[in-house]
């Protein structure tokens, strides 16, 4: 299915596992496909100078971003086989064990999803205007950059 | 040309904003980036790309839009 004009795939806070499961469950009246394949980043407590991550605030330049996804997403469905794709990305405040990035890829078959889902999720931490500030149980903070 | 500035992330930090409009003389990225930085000296030291109308563009890019972000490195996911 191709979208037109391009949707918001931001949502406010951490993306639940209810949210996640309904998505799923939501599939099962789409039978031509035999496969999904699901990403999801979780944000990491990492330990920097002897401080932990807390949370991660996220914010984005949304209309771009928004329509970077879109490219993504046409451009994914040109390269792969995709019988349905899903992305939501968070913004706000994550904390650290939650969800802030799902994406999710269906297909009939499985060796498309494995491929499709690594092009999807490298394309969106290389292209996509979203920042996030690491904050440290202490309430300061540094700047987290993709590699 | 009026042009909407639009900050992000660590760049606002610096800029203490979010978004301003400038009435500037600017032909291209590069100039518009001097002025800037006599602004925001901040700004020197700080790893960002520029947008402008929602297109990463190079510093000799010619200023055709009403709309620039000064974009710090993306953490997406």
């Amino acid at each position: 299915m191709k979208d037109k004009k391009p949707k918001n795939v931001f949502r406010d806070g951490a993306i639940s596992s209810d949210f996640i499961g309904n998505s799923i469950y939501k599939h099962q009246t789409k039978t031509s496909i035999g496969a999904h394949n699901i990403f999801l980043g979780q944000v990491r407590a990492d330990d920097i100078d002897g401080k932990t991550v807390a949370a991660i605030e996220y914010t984005a330049y949304e209309d771009m971003a928004n329509q970077k996804f879109h490219d993504i997403r046409e451009s994914a469905f040109e390269k792969f086989d995709l019988t349905c794709m899903h992305i939501y990305h968070s913004l706000g405040t994550v904390k650290a064990g939650e969800i802030c990035l799902f994406v999710f890829v269906s297909s009939p078959r499985r060796k498309v999803v494995f491929e499709a889902l690594e092009y999807i999720v490298e394309a969106i931490k290389a292209d996509v205007p979203v920042f996030g500030k690491e904050i440290f149980e202490d309430d300061t903070h540094q700047w987290k950059q993709n590699n | 040309m009026l042009l909407t500035i639009k900050y992000f992330g660590q760049i606002a930090e610096v800029t203490q904003k979010e978004e301003e409009t400038l009435e500037c003389s600017a032909k291209n990225i590069s100039e518009l980036l001097a002025l800037l930085y006599s602004k925001y000296e901040g700004l020197k030291i700080k790893d960002f790309q520029v947008a402008q109308n929602q297109e990463l563009v190079s510093e000799s890019t010619e200023i055709t839009g009403a709309e620039i972000a000064l974009l710090p490195p993306f953490a997406g996911g």
